[in-house]
């Protein structure tokens, strides 16, 4: 439950930014998120909000856990379930 | 072991050169310092299912124990607090919360136990979707929420958005810095340092954790959830301990700053405030529980509605959780393997302890990666 997850903004409506994770689209909030977020930025998030956006510099590093986890098709893998958890929490993508 | 069977993923470094050079590192360390066992506690439940899936502790030398301490918010939630949730439940209060509370046992039952009752429980994965309950309808809904500040921050987002008017929140949050206080004043932990959960700390940031290890002379390091991110924290930690010094530092510089995320400081605080209350197994933690500000008395469950729990709390705990061990688990005195419930009258399916309830546990993450995740360092 503290994991949380990174995604890619590519789009943004006042409160609320679409994210990409993984190829999945979803909606996450940008209530608690401190800097600026812009499209094209990683934010990493954390039960539909958006925590901390990720600089550029970092984000290969932190993709690659969350890569391997989001293949792994365990259901026993908790790990993995708490991002299948994490995604759950974002909103359904209107676009 | 095999890791088919014990569902821990083979270990397999990204790099095993950086890997190879920090395990010699930990063992240098470890022999440097003359004294065996050196303990090491991490308070996340997320770190213990990375140590775990990744089979960690095999590359940890001999003599140093990485154990987990209280980092699972669920499993510290009090039997009064889900006494609470399961009186409003079977009042007929529509309750929304995180799936792991569902299961997680009160004085006599669980919100599940209501559920089967008649009660409406209902699983949600956000506090936005605990808010969308109750925008679709009339009724009172109550969000019981649970989780460290990083979860208790989004509860702070909400309340803060105005949420409908039918909307309540029954807070079980929890801050966790008390907690590591608690541990490290008690004789027996004798915990040398701490690892801090890297995503708790991308809220508080590390520098709240300076004043804390230079007055129990326990350097804190943050650290992230890769396994070279764990083993990277663990040689800084060790070098600290070494140095004696007693400060707090950033191994997860590409999520963690040292002032942390003020914006969502300034929410937590402004919605909630940190009070005394009772963790499950162990005992009162001094500024423990994050309870609303009285400003927020109208979205407060506990100011808003009469919870009567009283014919919830009557019963007597049973002999199974007589024996349960999870109060001591959660502060690093035994492990789960120590407990002789665990994998006998103790599984997940039908657990006995808040430890093998949720995913966050540290009974259910050793249970589900293959019993003890440790194939060497250690004891």
């Amino acid at each position: 439950m503290c994991l949380g997850i990174p995604g890619k903004v590519i789009g943004i409506d006042g409160m609320e930014a679409t994210v990409d994770f993984f190829g999945v689209r979803r909606q996450v909030r940008l209530d608690v998120v401190d800097e600026p977020v812009a499209l094209g930025d990683y934010v990493l998030n954390h039960v539909g909000f958006a925590i901390r956006r990720i600089p550029e510099s970092e984000v290969a590093e932190t993709l690659k856990l969350f890569e391997e986890l989001a293949a792994a098709a365990d259901e026993q893998d908790l790990l993995a379930a708490d991002l299948r958890a994490e995604l759950a929490a974002t909103q359904e993508s209107k676009k | 072991m095999s890791a088919a069977s014990s569902g821990v993923a083979e270990l397999k470094f990204r790099d095993p050169g950086r890997a190879r050079e920090l395990t010699t590192a930990l063992a240098r360390l470890v022999q440097g310092l003359h004294r065996a066992p050196v303990t090491l506690m991490h308070v996340c439940g997320t770190h213990e299912q990375a140590i775990a899936r990744f089979g960690l502790r095999s590359s940890l030398p001999p003599g140093l124990r990485v154990i987990m301490g209280p980092g699972c918010p669920v499993c510290v939630t009090d039997l009064g607090e889900v006494d609470e949730g399961v009186a409003l439940a079977l009042q007929g209060v529509r309750i929304a919360t995180y799936g792991d509370m569902v299961k997680l046992p009160g004085s006599s039952k669980s919100l599940a136990d209501a559920q089967a009752e008649g009660a409406r429980v209902e699983v949600v994965y956000s506090a936005t979707q605990a808010v969308e309950l109750a925008r679709a309808s009339e009724e009172p809904v109550v969000f019981f929420a649970s989780g460290f500040e990083t979860t208790a921050v989004t509860t702070a987002a909400i309340l803060l958005a105005k949420p409908p008017a039918n909307f309540s929140v029954l807070s079980a949050h929890k801050y966790v810095p008390p907690a590591m206080e608690a541990v490290a004043c008690l004789p027996e932990t004798r915990v040398e340092g701490f690892l801090a959960a890297g995503h708790a700390a991308v809220i508080t940031g590390y520098g709240l954790f300076e004043d804390f290890a230079r007055r129990h002379h326990t350097p804190v390091v943050v650290a992230g959830f890769e396994p070279l991110d764990i083993l990277a924290a663990l040689v800084k930690l060790l070098e600290m301990i070494r140095d004696r010094d007693y400060g707090a530092a950033n191994a997860y510089p590409r999520c963690v700053t040292r002032e942390g995320n003020r914006h969502a400081q300034a929410s937590l605080w402004r919605v909630f405030e940190s009070a005394d209350g009772p963790w499950r197994g162990i005992g009162v933690i001094p500024n423990g529980n994050l309870q609303l500000r009285k400003e927020w008395a109208a979205l407060d469950a506990r100011r808003r509605f009469r919870i009567d729990v009283s014919g919830l709390q009557q019963k007597a705990r049973s002999e199974l959780s007589r024996r349960c061990l999870c109060g001591k688990i959660m502060v690093g005195l035994v492990e789960p393997t120590d407990c002789p419930l665990f994998g006998r009258e103790c599984v997940p399916e039908s657990p006995v302890g808040a430890c093998m309830v949720s995913s966050e546990g540290t009974c259910k993450i050793w249970y589900q990666y293959g019993g003890r995740p440790d194939l060497g360092g250690g004891t």
